[in-house]
C-alpha cells in the first residue's frame, strides 16, 4: 500500500516538472538562467495564479517566447518587464513596484502589525499598573 | 468604564459589518477581469494581412475616422462562437462598424466560419502570430474595444457581447463617443 502511494506521488511529479514543454538555446549560461528568472516572476494573465514558467496556457507560451527572443536581442530584465507591464498592467508582475496604487499592498502588513503591538503594548501597560495599584492597596491593608 | 466596554465589544461587530459591506459589493466584481493597459492609447501600430486575401495588408491608415469596435475572434474560441449571431445582428442593425481581428487563428477555418455564420466585420485583420492581440493585452477572446475616429481606444469589454452587454455597456459608451449615436434605440 505504501508502494502504491510513492508510485502515485512520484507519477505525479512526472506530471509536474512536464508543464514548459519547449526548450530555448541561449547563448549563454547568463542568458539562460535570465530567462527562468523572468519566466518564473510574471504572471499568466489567463491562468491567473500561475507564473508563465508554470503554465500551458497558449499565452503563456506565447510570452514565453517574447521573452526569450527578447533576452537573445540583448534586453534587459528591466525592458523586458517593462514591455509585459505596457500590455498587461502591475498583474503581470509577481514583485508589484512600489507606488501609490500598490501602497496597500505593501504596507498593509506593516500597518497591521503596528496597530497589533500598539494594542497589546497598551494593554500590558495598564495590567501593570493595576497590580501595582493591588499590592499598594494590599500593603494598605496589611498597615491598617 | 461602562462606555469602554461598549466601544470594545462592539468593535467585532463593526469589522463584521465592513466585510460585509465589501464582500457584497465584491459579488458582482469578475476577479479574473483585468484593466485594460491601452485606454486613451492609440490602437498599438500594426501592419498584418487581409484575412480574406493574404496578400493585402492593412495598417493603422485603414482604420474608420468614425468610432468603431475591434473585436478580437477565433475559431478555436467556444464563447466566440456564442457571439457571433449577436455580432451578425448588430452589424445589420446599428450603423456602428465592427472590425474583426481574427487571433491565433487558421485562415481556412476562419473563412469557413465567417461564411457559414455569417461576416458582420467591416474588414478583417489576420493576426496569425498574435503579436497585435499581445500589444492589446489581449489574454481572453472574445474582446472588444471601442475606440474613437482618431484611433484612440476608450474601453474594453472582456467576454460575450449579449443584448445585455450591448444595451448597458456598448451602445451608451459608443453614444458617447459619437452623438450620431444618440438616436439608437436599445436592441431587443
Amino acid at each position: 500500500m505504501k508502494k502504491l502511494i510513492l508510485i502515485i506521488c512520484a507519477l505525479m511529479m512526472a506530471q509536474l516538472a512536464q508543464a514548459v514543454i519547449e526548450t530555448y538555446d541561449f547563448d549563454s549560461e547568463e542568458q539562460e538562467q535570465l530567462y527562468y528568472e523572468i519566466i518564473n516572476e510574471l504572471r499568466c494573465p489567463k491562468c491567473q495564479n500561475q507564473t508563465i514558467a508554470d503554465s500551458d496556457a497558449p499565452l503563456s507560451r506565447d510570452l514565453r517566447f517574447i521573452v526569450q527572443q527578447k533576452i537573445k536581442a540583448g534586453e534587459s530584465k528591466r525592458q523586458i518587464l517593462a514591455y509585459m507591464q505596457e500590455r498587461y498592467g502591475d498583474f503581470v508582475l509577481y514583485d508589484p513596484p512600489l507606488q501609490p496604487a500598490n501602497y496597500i499592498l505593501w504596507f498593509s502588513p506593516l500597518i497591521i502589525f503596528l496597530v497589533i503591538l500598539a494594542v497589546v503594548v497598551a494593554r500590558v501597560g495598564r495590567r501593570k499598573v493595576t497590580l501595582e495599584d493591588e499590592s499598594n492597596r494590599a500593603d494598605k491593608e496589611k498597615g491598617e | 468604564m461602562a462606555n469602554k466596554k461598549v466601544i470594545i465589544t462592539s468593535i467585532p461587530i463593526v469589522i463584521f459589518t465592513a466585510l460585509v459591506v465589501v464582500f457584497w459589493f465584491s459579488l458582482g466584481n469578475d476577479p479574473t477581469e483585468l484593466p485594460s493597459q491601452r485606454i486613451g492609447k492609440e490602437v498599438p501600430e500594426f501592419r498584418l494581412s487581409n484575412l480574406h486575401n493574404a496578400e493585402e495588408f492593412f495598417t493603422n491608415q485603414d482604420l474608420p475616422n468614425k468610432p468603431f469596435l475591434l473585436n478580437v475572434w477565433a475559431t478555436w474560441c467556444v464563447s466566440c462562437h456564442v457571439e457571433h449571431p449577436y455580432l451578425v445582428r448588430f452589424a445589420n442593425q446599428y450603423p456602428i462598424p465592427i472590425i474583426g481581428l481574427n487571433y491565433k487563428d487558421e485562415r481556412v477555418d476562419a473563412l469557413k466560419y465567417l461564411q457559414k455564420g455569417g461576416d458582420p466585420y467591416l474588414f478583417s485583420i489576420a493576426d496569425e502570430q498574435g503579436t497585435m492581440g499581445i500589444d492589446l493585452g489581449v489574454y481572453g477572446a472574445p474582446e472588444t474595444f471601442l475606440v474613437d475616429g482618431n484611433g484612440v481606444i476608450h474601453h474594453r469589454y472582456v467576454g460575450v457581447i449579449d443584448n445585455r452587454v450591448w444595451n448597458t455597456i456598448i451602445l451608451p459608451k459608443m453614444k458617447e463617443l459619437d452623438p450620431n449615436l444618440e438616436q439608437l434605440e436599445a436592441a431587443e
